[in-house]
């Protein structure tokens, strides 16, 4: 019943609410002279935007800044909390797995998803090609995680690797015990569920390059690789910058993978599970707070050169 | 007027994010202990499969009895869920709780509520006093034993050892002599399996407090608990010691740490099964045995109690004791519906319930021996009972970063064996902060 409800204010109360609030914004502006009103009324439009960008992101951005200068008994510390961090062997450990992960998984994610997509271009069965890589897409982190947990299982009657090594004759390996070797095999598993959306994305790109552009070159007696090269990288290299962009956000916030396939053990963690295991298991908020402050300084220098890229971008328009 | 436009939608939205929110709130407005009909209690456990059977099965005359409704979640992330609700003020009325050592510090925030009269009359009645001291945290009972497990035990092969012509153990002596009889003999004496997930090793952590509660008695074992015991003293390290000298050696282990590491727990005696057996002895809580433990489970065909698979307690080494352990509930809100289902499930008559099905033991005095469906269960309910040193699983008592790091050390114990100056010098040094919070 309580369901029947939400769904029922959501399905006719969201669009209501907007319209109300859009019909509410032209009576406040009712009075004004129409080119005051043209100025107004997208202020008024982004206000709701503002608000909630406020409430769900900046108020709790500054919060975790603050909540991270205090330790555990709320005593504050200043900058301790980050001192101690950077003071313990574990979190420099927890860093190299990040720099593997962004390094790796964003550069074969992006390099082996242009490829597929330029490949499967040119093939008569390419929906079906892309379909196939694309399912792991569909598939959770966590169940991810749990496949792969079996796929790399130590005993050889369950682990699918193992039982390719010993019908060739070779010891069943280790495979998640080991650093580094460990944290690539971890890597890999986000690579199979990641270069399915690189494809897609990269794929819809290529087919926006006009054939006639394409043609040209060809008759100018380009070969294929220059017609790549040349022709095809440029051009798609925004798209390329997007999807880079993605996946190494998605690199920094590994959590559910390790969370599942190692729970941070065998110097396997990452800042996203350092992140959970200070607040939930050390419960230590103000560590906590440091290790999503650090996660978030890493990022936002991403974000920036996205933000610049799309500005260029615009211009050019 | 314009004001009251301007904030109507997002009174909207907020309707709709507190209706996909917690739609029900706990019925406080309760009438006395008389009439629960259509009260609520939320409970968050961890159990799944049939233990969540079990425990749905246990509540059920409860439900009948009062009317009331009682709706579980279960969670395998209960430490996350838990602090989280309790931080968001909508925590569940009743919830499993990971160990005593997240009780206390539960209790000790005001999360956690005292638990009434009746709960208290029940266990002063049914229980030994050690587990009522077991669930108070300054002076306030706060936490009850659901079900409890024998740990410790020692399981074998009846038939393997037959063949071979082992023979059970009578003492420490005689144990080590059989394990280094089947080393010399070309098989490897243990199983070991130490993967769970996250929480990875904890079977390893089971291992050394078993040593440090039998080479060094419960005085050790208790200052230890209490964070007065450093881990580089002799004794802990006595503990390590002798739990690697069998985990980290090929010769001693079937296929070596890296299978220990890399073997979930609930398969890690399965080698006693093997022909010819890859082991002959595993060491785990009485939950392997039984009608639905890990034997039965993995080897339906093969597993029977007594003839293929059996267990002896592990015998004292200077001090004679077992470990147990249990899982906790307590209560965070102080509703009537919530006392009096906390007051049902400590009675015998619950309890029972759940020890018939099999896979649980229960602390309370007044379930007959007869109630368990099987062997293993009658037997480690009595060793259990019949036990003068009795202590609770160290790891659970710890503060939950000590816990942590207890893993952490013993993957790294059994992965470099040599390496323990540093990973007890590491545990030291965490010692130091996780207590005294």
């Amino acid at each position: 019943m309580n369901t029947l409800v939400t769904a029922l204010i959501v399905v006719v109360g969201v669009p209501a609410a907007v319209c109300g609030y859009i019909i509410a914004t032209e009576w406040v502006i009712r009075g004004f002279a129409s080119t005051t009103k043209t100025k107004l009324r997208p202020w008024l439009w982004v206000l709701p935007a503002f608000l909630f960008l406020g409430v769900f992101l900046i108020y709790p951005t500054i919060r975790t800044f603050i909540n991270s200068l205090f330790d555990r008994t709320g005593e504050f510390v200043g900058l301790q909390n980050y001192a101690d961090l950077f003071g313990s062997g574990g979190f420099w450990q927890v860093l190299a797995n990040n720099a593997l992960w962004l390094v790796f998984f964003t550069g074969v994610v992006v390099v082996l998803g242009l490829v597929i997509a330029v490949l499967a271009d040119r093939v008569r069965y390419e929906s079906l090609a892309k379909a196939v890589i694309f399912i792991p897409m569909a598939i959770s982190f966590v169940a991810a995680g749990v496949i792969w947990s079996f796929m790399y299982n130590i005993n050889p009657d369950i682990g699918t690797l193992n039982a390719g090594l010993t019908a060739v004759g070779l010891e069943p390996q280790a495979w998640i015990q080991e650093w580094p070797r460990n944290t690539f095999m971890l890597i890999v598993v986000g690579i199979w569920m990641w270069v399915g959306f690189a494809m897609v994305i990269l794929s819809a790109g290529l087919k926006g390059i006009s054939t006639e552009l394409l043609e040209a070159a060809r008759m100018d007696g380009a070969t294929e690789l220059q017609v790549f090269f040349r022709i095809i990288l440029p051009l798609l290299a925004p798209t390329i910058a997007v999807v880079a962009t993605t996946v190494v956000i998605t690199a920094l916030k590994t959590f559910d993978i390790i969370y599942v396939m190692t729970g941070g053990l065998f110097n396997t963690s990452v800042i996203g599970f350092e992140f959970y295991r200070e607040q939930f298991t050390n419960r230590d908020p103000g560590a906590a707070a440091a290790v999503a402050i650090i996660l978030l300084l890493a990022i936002v220098p991403i974000m920036l050169i996205n933000i610049r890229r799309f500005q260029a971008q615009e211009a050019i328009r | 007027m314009s004001k009251f436009r301007l904030m109507a939608p997002f009174m909207v939205l907020m309707l709709v994010l507190a209706a996909c929110g917690n739609g029900d709130d706990p019925g406080n407005g309760g009438d006395g202990d008389g009439d629960l009909t259509g009260e609520t209690v939320s409970v968050v456990v961890v159990w799944g499969g049939a233990e969540l059977e079990s425990f749905q099965a246990m509540v059920a005359p409860w439900e009948e009895e009062t009317g009331a409704t009682v709706e579980i979640e279960s969670t395998r992330d209960i430490d996350a869920v838990l602090q989280t609700r309790v931080e968001g003020g909508t925590p569940p009325d009743i919830a499993g709780l990971p160990g005593p050592g997240v009780m206390a510090q539960f209790a000790r925030d005001g999360a956690l509520q005292e638990l009434p009269q009746s709960v208290k009359d029940v266990l002063a009645e049914q229980y030994d006093a050690g587990w009522e001291v077991a669930g108070t945290v300054d002076d306030q009972l706060v936490g009850v034993f659901i079900k409890t497990a024998l740990k410790g035990l020692i399981w074998y092969n009846p038939a393997q050892f037959e063949a071979a012509g082992y023979s059970v153990p009578e003492d420490w002596d005689g144990m080590t002599a059989l394990v280094d009889q089947m080393a010399a003999d070309g098989t490897t004496p243990w199983g070991i399996g130490l993967e769970s997930g996250a929480a990875t090793g904890w079977p390893g952590t089971d291992w050394v407090e078993d040593f440090v509660l039998r080479q060094s008695g419960p005085d050790v074992y208790d200052a230890w608990v209490a964070g007065e015991q450093a881990w580089s003293s002799p004794e802990i390290r006595a503990a390590f010691e002798a739990f690697t000298l069998w985990a980290s050696d090929e010769e001693y282990v079937d296929g070596g740490p890296s299978t220990v590491l890399g073997t979930n727990f609930g398969n890690g005696g399965d080698c006693m099964f093997d022909d010819p057996p890859g082991c002959y002895l595993h060491h785990q809580a009485s939950f392997m045995g039984g009608e639905g433990g890990f034997f039965e489970t993995n080897f339906p065909d093969v597993a029977v109690s007594g003839e293929t698979y059996d267990f002896f307690v592990m015998p004292g080494i200077d001090f004679d004791g077992v470990t147990s352990a249990g899982d906790l509930f307590g209560m965070f809100n102080d509703t009537p519906a919530a006392q009096s289902l906390m007051a049902y499930l400590v009675t015998a008559e619950a309890q029972q319930i759940w020890v018939e099905r099999g896979g649980a033991l229960s602390a309370n005095k007044d379930v007959s021996p007869d109630a368990y469906p099987d062997e293993t269960g009658s037997r480690s309910a009595e060793a259990l009972t019949g036990a003068e040193t009795v202590r609770f699983d160290a790891s659970d008592l710890m503060p939950a970063e000590m816990g942590a790091a207890f893993l952490e050390a013993i993957v790294d114990a059994v992965q470099n064996p040599g390496d323990l100056d540093s990973i007890l010098a590491d545990l030291d040094a965490v010692q130091q902060s996780a207590y005294g919070q």
